[in-house]
């Protein structure tokens, strides 16, 4: 071996391929703990099915009304029953408008007209949140946020909703 | 007899040297307590390790009860903390200890601020501090959640909906602490539960090694 046109030494080619043999056992070891670490991240948003909520369209009026359904709520292997509400009314255009009752400031539950000092108006018990019927949060009153609004549809003249979004996504 | 159970020890493996430099250390004049009262706030981080040792050894022995699991987990802690003989006191002793640690923690850290004792060539160990309190902040946040009652649960959602506030990477990095998007449930619980008792731990002990030995290396900062 001339000692010359050897670039690459016995003992760096060692080091060379026990690293990098060492470096493949290790993510080969690595790589599935991390994948099913991260796996909630990275599964599909289950498209939230659109569920018949039991309200004829002819029963929605410019009044907002609560409209209560349950949903087959999937927690990996745990599922559950779970109760969702909305109130639902007709706008000014006669579009449909369903909001979700959560506060978008702590998480309370709002009530259309929920104080009487507050006519027309959703209204949150817990610390005088108010929002318009549109939903806007009323400036000054503690929500930073409108109502988040369900995704809503209309099958053979019944209501069906889907998951409730905040306005910035919907 | 435990005298020659060690002497046939040592003939063998030589263990003197390695306790010696373990636990046979003088303490400095200015950080003796017997010398000046006022060393007591030297105390504040072995303090914060004992109390470490103790959540550690009663964590240990609450897990022969309690079940990660949502059905199970709030009955499992009402069964070892009402139906088990002294199951009260060992899971007071971890409930009110994870609030101790946290005190001592600040405590010690205030000291090592004030004394100026972070200062070069210590500012490694300084900053191995900061990732221990973050360890311990971790651990009694996962730890809140274990119990599955009203209070754990509610103070789980604000704890993702602070986490879902950072820029850019909050949704994400909320969904892979509860497991799911939207829900605080099974996969939550799971979660916290593992990362309670096994990775944050791992990361403790690891970081407290480090801190223990850089201390060995630097010896304790000087007298004021």
């Amino acid at each position: 071996m001339s000692e010359k046109k050897q670039q690459v030494t016995r003992r760096q080619f060692l080091n060379y391929t026990l690293t990098g043999v060492g470096g493949f056992m290790a993510a080969g070891m690595l790589i599935p703990m991390l994948r099913m670490a991260v796996d909630p991240v990275l599964q599909e948003s289950g498209a939230g099915d659109m569920v018949n909520v039991g309200l004829s369209v002819d029963d929605i009026t410019d009044e907002p009304q609560r409209v209560d359904w349950n949903v087959e709520q999937v927690d990996g292997w745990h599922e559950s029953e779970v109760n969702q509400t909305a109130w639902v009314f007709t706008d000014e255009n006669g579009d449909i408008q369903a909001f979700s009752p959560i506060c978008t400031h702590l998480g309370c539950f709002v009530s259309w007209e929920g104080s009487d000092d507050h006519p027309n108006e959703f209204f949150c018990p817990c610390h005088d949140g108010r929002y318009y019927k549109d939903g806007t949060n009323v400036p000054g009153t503690p929500p930073l946020a409108p109502l988040d609004v369900y995704e809503h549809e209309v099958r053979d003249g019944m209501l069906f909703l889907g998951q409730a979004k905040s306005r910035g996504e919907a | 007899m435990l005298q020659k159970i060690y002497d046939w020890i040592d003939d063998r493996v030589d263990i003197t040297p390695i306790w010696r430099d373990i636990a046979d250390h003088e303490v400095p004049e200015h950080v003796n307590p017997a010398h000046h009262f006022s060393a007591f706030v030297y105390c504040f981080g072995g303090l914060t390790f004992f109390v470490v040792v103790i959540q550690i050894l009663s964590g240990m022995f609450l897990t022969m009860y309690y079940v990660p699991d949502i059905e199970n987990a709030w009955r499992s802690v009402h069964y070892l903390q009402t139906e088990v003989a002294h199951g009260q006191i060992v899971r007071g002793m971890h409930h009110w200890g994870a609030s101790v640690v946290v005190v001592m923690l600040l405590l010690h850290t205030l000291r090592v601020f004030f004394q100026g004792a972070y200062k070069k060539p210590r500012e490694l160990n300084w900053m191995v501090g900061v990732l221990l309190f973050f360890v311990i902040l971790g651990l009694g946040f996962t730890g809140y959640l274990l119990p599955w009652d009203n209070k754990a649960f509610f103070a789980t959602q604000v704890g993702l909906e602070i986490a879902q506030q950072v820029p850019f990477i909050g949704e994400e990095l909320k969904t892979l602490l509860a497991g799911d998007p939207n829900i605080v449930g099974a996969q939550t619980l799971t979660r916290f539960f593992a990362i309670h008792v096994f990775f944050l731990p791992a990361a403790l002990f690891a970081l407290l090694a480090v801190h223990f030995i850089l201390i060995r290396r630097q010896g304790i900062s000087g007298p004021l």
